[in-house]
């Protein structure tokens, strides 16, 4: 059963969200994409920062 | 030769009396009054509670910082506030005792010129019977407030793993201990750090875990939720706190004000009035905080308590406490200069100033048990608004009483924060989220509150890297090392 299949099962609480898929959850910890992301977050960490003084 | 007095040595009152002695140099004195005799930064205590960092770590001695910034360092805590002065002092002064510098229990009155108060809250596990003693280190829970808290969690927890391993099952319950608690965050960190140590030990399966707090809704934060852009769609967060929740096998229970606390079980009502129990194996509480409960007295020794503190004891300022109902609350509710009305020479900066109301929609079980998270006023923004009250008195010490006063409205301003979701360098895992303003403002952005193209989150390692650089460059930026003003709130 696929991960995301068995997390479904667990309850309705469960039942009723979206869960990621394995390629979604791989893309969380695949260093290249991430280190991508951690250059967008930082610029937009920076733009509300700047904003915020 | 003007003295500002600082009552508190957290972000707040820790930025405001840094910054201070810097713009105010050796000609004007700067006193910090803390109980603490170390630095704190809080938010890496998650990791402290978990085992992946120590004590040590996460704390250093705040006297040799403030020796090197010129800053009079008292370590003691606050106890009342003479603003108008007293009989025998024509000028206001600060009563407080001290925990610390040989002179436990002594007491020490201290004249100011202008006052911050930055006090922080109490932690009140008294207000929810069994939570917690004095020290918040409970019979039956624990916390991650303190470092030590922290680390008393982690001894706990390790107990917990331990007794997985020789085959017997554990109930986690993390989440808030009262109906009237903010810091939701904290315990959303703890809980899928404790969710992602369980799995590196080999034990998740053995693992129960339930959330549980006060928030009408997953992704309430106490903020009312923030709605962000993703894949095209603008979307609530509480579609993501759900998709995590459910993605790591963490169930819930929301809009909960637990009643009381006993050896492997809390009482708990819901917002629709029903009562129950849960049981637990290990249960991470958070309790709800307070002021710190100082007392202010007039000249003639009244008390006018009252008058300066709003009746959860934290300070008046600027902000608009007649707002009403929920229906009538504005942005411009909320305080601009964080000065006192009454008497201008006090300021109350981070969590010490009374906010108008909750952000989030108020809400009650029929029983009438008020059930809601209240404001948050940490991390950032207390930083900022530390920084622009120290702006403020500097001003009105170098150039009269009629300065222009510094403004920092949390409805103006954004914030950045970064919630871990398990530590590791290539394994962990954060959510990284803005939301601009802090406090919606419907006025200006009718739909969500929020301008959405700066209200954002999403969840991975970057999330994990940036949190992790930024208790590096907090930690750096705290100690006041060369470039710290450079550093950002």
């Amino acid at each position: 059963m696929k991960n995301e299949e068995h997390n479904f099962s667990r309850n309705d609480q469960s039942n009723l969200t979206m869960i990621p898929g394995a390629f979604a959850r791989a893309l969380r910890t695949n260093v290249i994409w991430q280190f991508i992301r951690f250059m967008v977050i930082n610029i937009k960490m920076l733009v509300v920062v700047s904003k915020s003084h | 030769m003007a003295r500002l007095v600082v009552l508190g040595g957290g972000v707040a009152g820790h930025t405001t009396a840094t910054f201070a002695a810097k713009w105010l140099g050796a000609g004007h004195e700067v006193v910090v009054v803390t109980p603490n005799a170390k630095w704190n930064w809080i938010p890496s205590n998650i990791w402290v509670g978990v085992g992946e960092m120590s004590k040590e770590e996460v704390t250093f001695d705040l006297a040799p910082v403030y020796n090197k910034a010129g800053i009079t360092y008292k370590q003691a805590k606050a106890v009342s506030i003479n603003p108008e002065g007293s009989a025998d002092n024509a000028s206001p002064f600060v009563t407080f005792e001290y925990t610390g510098q040989d002179k436990a229990g002594e007491l020490e009155n201290m004249d100011f010129d202008y006052l911050v108060n930055a006090t922080g809250p109490k932690l009140n596990f008294a207000a929810t019977p069994g939570l917690g003693d004095a020290n918040g280190m409970g019979e039956h829970t624990v916390s991650v407030c303190t470092a030590d808290h922290a680390t008393h969690a982690f001894h706990e927890f390790e107990k917990s793993i331990e007794k997985m391993k020789a085959g017997e099952r554990q109930k986690f319950l993390i989440g808030t201990g009262h109906g009237m608690c903010t810091c939701q965050g904290a315990a959303f960190e703890y809980i899928f750090n404790i969710e992602h140590e369980l799995n590196k030990a080999g034990v998740r399966d053995m693992a129960d875990i339930k959330w549980i707090s006060n928030e009408a809704f997953l992704g309430d934060f106490g903020m009312g939720g923030l709605h962000m852009k993703v894949g095209g769609y603008v979307v609530s967060s509480k579609i993501f706190a759900e998709s995590l929740y459910a993605e790591r096998g963490v169930d819930w229970m929301i809009g909960a004000h637990v009643s009381k606390v006993e050896k492997g079980s809390i009482d708990y009502e819901l917002l629709d009035g029903s009562t129950g129990k849960e049981s637990f194996d290990f249960a991470m509480l958070i309790p709800p905080f307070a002021g710190v409960g100082l007392k202010a007295y007039n000249k003639a020794g009244e008390d006018v308590t009252d008058t300066v503190f709003a009746p959860n004891g934290f300070m008046k300022v600027d902000a608009n406490y007649a707002a009403g109902a929920y229906e009538n609350w504005k942005a411009s509710d909320w305080p601009r200069t964080y000065q006192n009305p009454t008497y201008k020479n006090m300021f109350a900066a981070g969590i010490a100033f009374a906010p108008p109301h909750l952000i989030s929609k108020p809400m009650s079980s029929p029983n009438g048990t008020p059930i809601n998270p209240t404001p948050p006023r940490t991390g950032m923004p207390a930083g900022i608004i530390g920084k622009a009250v120290a702006y403020s008195v500097c001003d009105l010490i170098t150039k009269g009483e009629n300065a222009h006063l510094h403004e920092a409205s949390m409805a103006e301003m954004g914030a950045a924060c970064v919630a871990s979701a398990g530590k590791g360098v290539f394994t962990g895992t954060a959510a990284a989220m803005t939301v601009f303003p802090v406090v919606p403002d419907y006025e200006k952005y009718p739909g969500t509150g929020r301008d959405t193209e700066y209200t954002f989150g999403e969840i991975g390692l970057a999330g994990h890297w940036i949190k992790h650089i930024l208790h590096h460059m907090f930690i750096y930026k705290a100690k006041l090392k060369p470039g710290w003003t450079l550093i950002p709130e």
